[in-house]
C-alpha cells in the first residue's frame, strides 16, 4: 500500500501555460493503444515504473502539426475506473489528478476498439464525465468493416460531445488526422453525469460529504472521485491513503447496507444507456460474421491440432532460446576473457588489477552473457502478445495450471524458465492478477534451467563411469532432476496458493481479442526496452554482488596456490564453518566453498570445484576434475563422492535458490527485498530437506 | 423452447440471454457485469477450451474466455 497521493496537487497540474501540453492515452486492454503510441512517439519514449508498484510508466513525446512539443503518457489498459488491480488504481489516479509524480493530463485520446465497441465505451464513457478535454480514436475500423458493422461517427461525435477519429494503427491508418485534431485547441466535452439512480446519488453525496472531511478527497466538486474510491476493488488498494483506507471502505459498506448491490445497478444502468447511443449510431448484421479470427481459431484452438500447433511452436521457441542464442552467448564469453586478457597484460599486478579482471569484467559478462536469451525469449513473447496467440496459449493450458491454483498466464513463464529464470519471471509481467504473479515469480526458478545443466553432467559423470552404465541411465537421472524440478515448482505454487495471500482468489478472466498481424516496430521496441530494463536494473545489483563474492573469495590473502589460497579466503573459510551444517547431507567443506560461490551462478560450481581440486578443467571437459573427484577422501579414508552424494548434492541443485541474477531481478519485479528473501529461504530450506532425506534416507537403506 | 440453466452448461454454438446473476458484494461477478454481462445480455458459447475448461463466449461483440466455477453462477434462459 502506498501513501503518496493525498494531498493536494494543484501546483502541479494547475499552470499549464509553462510547460508542455500533456496528452494521455486511455483505453481498454488489447485495443492497439501501445501500437497507437509507439507510432506517435517511435524510439522518443521511456519506460519507467510508478513509484512504490510494478505498474510501467510509459512516456514520450510527439510534435504536433504547428511543431509544438507535447508529452505523451500511455498509460495501463484499463476496463473500469473502478480499480480492480494496481494498473487501473494508477489510470483512476492520474486522469483525477491525484499522482505527484504525473501531473492531471490536458487531454486525453481515448482510444477504443472498433470491432468492440459496447464494451469499449463502458471506460470510454467513465472517462468523459471527468470532463477533461479528450479525442475519440476508434481502431480497428478494419476488423469492424470486416464484420459488416456501420458506424455513424458523425452522430457518435455530436451525441459524445467529442472528436471522433477512425483509424486503423497497424497500417498507420488516421494518424494524421489524430495529429490534427491533438494540435487544435480542444474543449471539456459537454458536462455529463453518470447514469447513478437518484437514491444512490443522495446517499453517495453523504458518503462524499464525510470523506471530504477527513482529508481523503481533493477533487471537491464532484461525485466521481468519491465514487470510484469507494468502489476500488483493488487488493493493494494502491493510490489510497493508509490512514483513509477504513473511512473509504466504511462509505462502501455503508452504501452496500442500503442499497445491496448498488454497484451492479450502476453497470447495468451505463450500459442500458450505452445501448441507447448504439441503437442510433451502430448498424450491425443479424448474425455474426465468420472473421479471420474465427477461421484461425477453428484450427489454432482445436482439441487436437490446437494441442499440435501450440507444442510445434514452444518447440520453436525453445530450440531458438537454446540454439540461436548458443552462438552470441559463445562470443560475449570470448569477448569477457578478451578484455580480461588484455586487462591484464595492460595493467601492473596487484589488488586493482584482480577486481577488475576477475571481479568487474567477469561480472559485467556475466550480465551480458543473458542478453541473447532475453532478447530471443521477448521476441516471441512480443510476437505471441502482438498477434493475439498469448491469450490462445493461456485458454489451452489454463486448466492444467488450475489444478496447482495458478491460471494460464503463468504458462509460458514457467516454461521460459527451463531456459533461465530471469527472462522467466520477467515475463510474469503479463500476468495481470497480484497473487497469480506473485506465486509464479515465487516458483519458476524451480524449473531446471541450463545453468544446471553442467552441474547435473558433471556429477552424473561422477555418479556413474561411463564405461559403467548406458548412456540410458544417464539419461534418465538427468531427467529425474527435471521432473523433481517440475513437481517441486507445482507443489509449491500448491502449497503458496493455500497459505501465501489466503482467501484472495482471483478472477480468471481472458479476453480473446481479434488476430492481428503482428506490427515489427511493436516487437522491436519491447525487445529493446526488456532488454534495457534487465541492463539497468538487474545488471547494477547482480554486478554489485559479483564484486562482493569476488572479495569474499580473495581476502583474506594467502600464499600458496590458486587453491589454498581459495581455502584461506573468507568463502574458504565459511566453507568449513558451514561443513558440520552440510555434514548431514553428505557434503564436506569443499563442496561447502564451491555451493557458497555458485550463489553467484549454478554453473560456478564445476570452475570452483576446479580450482579447489587445482585441476584444469572446462564446462566441456571435465575428466581429469571428475577423476580427482572420485579419488577424493575424507580424512578417515572413505570417499568423498559416493553415489550416494553425488545424488544428494544434485537434488541440492534442482532446489536451491543459487543465482545472484534471479535474486536481483525477483527484487525488481516485486519491489523490495522481502520476497527475494523468502524465495532464497523457502528454496534453500526445500533443497537442504530434500538432500537431507536423500542422503540419511540412502545411507540408512545402506547405500 | 427456452429453458433455465446456467451458463457454463450452455452447449456450444447456443445462445441464450442473462436471466440472474448473484449481486452484492463479490468483486468478481461486478467485473464480469463491467465486461457486459449484465442481466437482459445476450451470450452464446463460442467453444470450450481442448480440456473443456475454460469456456469462450461472445457478449456485446467481444470474445471473453472464462472458467466453469465462475459461469456456474450465471443463471440463463436458452434461446
Amino acid at each position: 500500500m502506498s501513501a503518496v497521493v493525498t494531498e493536494t496537487n494543484s501546483q502541479v497540474s494547475g499552470d499549464t501555460s509553462s510547460r508542455e501540453t500533456l496528452v494521455a492515452l486511455v483505453g481498454n486492454p488489447n485495443c492497439g493503444k501501445s501500437t497507437l503510441f509507439n507510432i506517435l512517439t517511435g524510439l522518443k519514449q521511456k519506460v519507467a515504473n510508478y513509484p512504490g508498484v510494478t505498474v510501467e510508466k510509459r512516456e514520450g513525446t510527439c510534435f504536433s502539426q504547428h511543431g509544438k512539443k507535447m508529452r505523451l503518457i500511455d498509460l495501463p489498459g484499463a476496463y473500469s475506473l473502478n480499480a480492480r488491480s494496481p494498473d487501473e488504481a494508477v489510470v483512476r489516479d492520474v486522469l483525477m489528478g491525484r499522482r505527484h509524480d504525473t501531473p492531471r493530463p490536458d487531454v486525453v485520446v481515448l482510444v477504443a476498439d472498433a470491432s468492440n465497441l459496447e464494451r469499449n465505451l463502458y471506460l470510454a464513457t467513465q472517462v468523459l464525465e471527468l470532463g477533461l478535454p479528450a479525442i475519440l480514436v476508434l481502431n480497428m475500423m478494419d476488423i469492424a468493416d470486416a464484420k459488416q458493422w456501420r458506424i455513424d461517427l458523425a452522430l457518435l461525435s455530436e451525441r459524445l460531445g467529442v472528436p471522433v477519429i477512425p483509424m486503423q494503427a497497424t497500417a498507420e491508418k488516421g494518424i494524421i488526422e489524430l495529429k490534427a485534431a491533438m494540435s487544435r485547441k480542444l474543449a471539456s466535452p459537454p458536462l455529463r453525469h453518470p447514469p447513478i439512480p437518484a437514491e444512490i446519488y443522495a446517499t453517495l453525496d453523504l458518503v462524499r460529504q464525510e470523506l471530504v472531511g477527513t482529508g481523503a478527497l481533493h477533487n471537491f466538486g464532484g461525485l466521481l472521485e468519491p465514487l470510484y474510491l469507494i468502489s476500488d476493488h483493488d487488493p493493494e488498494h494502491y493510490g489510497i491513503d493508509d490512514a483513509h483506507l477504513s473511512r473509504i471502505t466504511a462509505g462502501h459498506d455503508a452504501l452496500e447496507k442500503q442499497f445491496p448491490g448498488w454497484e451492479d445497478v450502476l453497470v447495468a444502468a451505463r450500459y442500458e444507456s450505452i445501448e441507447k447511443l448504439l441503437h442510433d449510431v451502430l448498424r450491425r448484421p443479424e448474425r455474426e460474421e465468420s472473421t479471420l479470427t474465427d477461421k484461425l481459431d477453428a484450427v489454432l484452438l482445436h482439441p487436437f491440432w490446437g494441442w499440435a500447433c501450440l507444442l510445434g511452436f514452444l518447440g520453436l521457441v525453445f530450440y531458438s532460446i537454446f540454439s540461436l542464442a548458443e552462438g552470441p552467448m559463445g562470443w560475449i564469453d570470448d569477448a569477457t576473457g578478451f578484455v580480461g586478457d588484455w586487462v591484464e597484460t595492460k595493467m601492473p599486478e596487484g589488488d586493482l588489477r584482480d577486481l577488475m579482471v576477475n571481479g568487474v569484467i567477469a561480472g559485467v559478462g556475466g550480465v551480458v552473457i543473458f542478453l541473447p536469451q532475453i532478447l530471443i525469449l521477448f521476441f516471441f513473447i512480443g510476437l505471441m502478445e502482438d498477434t493475439g496467440y498469448m491469450s490462445r496459449v493461456a485458454f489451452i493450458v489454463d486448466r492444467l495450471m488450475s489444478k496447482v491454483g495458478l491460471n494460464g498466464r503463468s504458462f509460458v513463464p514457467f516454461l521460459s524458465s527451463y531456459a533461465c529464470a530471469v527472462p522467466g519471471i520477467m515475463a510474469t509481467r503479463t500476468i495481470a492478477s497480484v497473487k497469480d504473479r506473485l506465486i509464479t515469480i515465487l516458483i519458476v526458478p524451480l524449473a531446471s534451467c541450463s545453468a544446471r545443466v553442467p552441474v547435473y553432467l558433471l556429477l552424473i559423470a561422477t555418479l556413474v563411469p561411463s564405461t559403467a552404465v548406458s548412456t540410458g541411465v544417464k539419461v534418465l537421472i538427468m531427467l529425474s532432476m527435471y521432473a523433481l524440478g517440475t513437481f517441486g515448482a507445482f507443489g509449491f505454487a500448491w502449497l503458496f496458493n493455500r497459505t501465501l495471500m489466503k482467501g484472495q482468489s482471483a478472477l480468471m478472466v481472458l479476453e480473446m481479442p481479434s488476430y492481428k498481424r503482428p506490427a515489427v516496430k511493436t516487437i522491436l521496441l519491447y525487445m529493446l526496452e526488456r532488454a534495457r530494463l534487465f541492463l539497468m536494473r538487474a545488471g547494477t545489483v547482480i554486478m554489485g554482488l559479483s564484486i562482493l563474492l569476488w572479495a569474499a573469495m580473495t581476502y583474506p590473502k594467502s600464499e600458496g596456490d590458486e587453491s589454498s589460497r581459495l581455502a584461506h579466503s573468507l568463502a574458504g573459510k565459511a566453507g568449513h564453518v558451514i561443513e558440520p551444517i552440510i555434514k548431514p547431507l553428505g557434503f564436506d567443506w569443499k563442496i561447502g566453498i564451491g555451493l557458497i560461490a555458485s550463489f553467484a551462478a549454478r554453473e560456478v560450481f564445476v570452475s570452483t570445484m576446479g580450482i579447489i581440486y587445482a585441476v584444469e578443467s572446462s564446462d566441456d571437459d571435465t575428466t581429469s576434475l571428475r577423476e580427482h573427484m572420485r579419488a577424493e577422501q575424507w580424512p578417515n579414508g572413505k570417499p568423498v563422492y559416493t553415489p550416494l552424494v553425488c545424488v544428494s548434492l544434485m537434488v541440492f541443485f534442482v532446489f536451491a535458490m543459487q543465482c545472484l541474477s534471479t535474486v536481483a531481478v525477483v527484487k525488481r519485479e516485486t519491489n523490495g527485498w522481502k520476497w527475494p528473501l523468502f524465495q532464497i529461504a523457502y528454496m534453500t530450506g526445500a533443497a537442504y530437506l530434500a538432500s537431507l532425506l536423500v542422503y540419511q534416507g540412502g545411507t540408512l537403506l545402506g547405500f | 423452447m427456452s429453458v433455465t440453466t446456467i451458463l457454463s452448461d450452455l452447449a456450444v454454438g447456443n445462445t441464450a440471454v442473462i436471466q440472474d446473476m448473484p449481486t452484492g458484494h463479490d468483486a468478481h461477478l461486478t467485473r464480469l457485469r463491467e465486461l457486459g454481462l449484465v442481466p437482459g445480455t445476450r451470450v452464446r458459447l463460442v467453444r470450450r477450451a481442448p480440456l473443456g475448461d475454460p469456456i469462450e463466449i461472445s457478449v456485446r461483440g467481444s470474445r471473453i474466455a472464462m472458467r466453469c466455477s465462475e459461469a456456474q453462477h450465471i443463471k440463463i434462459l436458452t434461446e
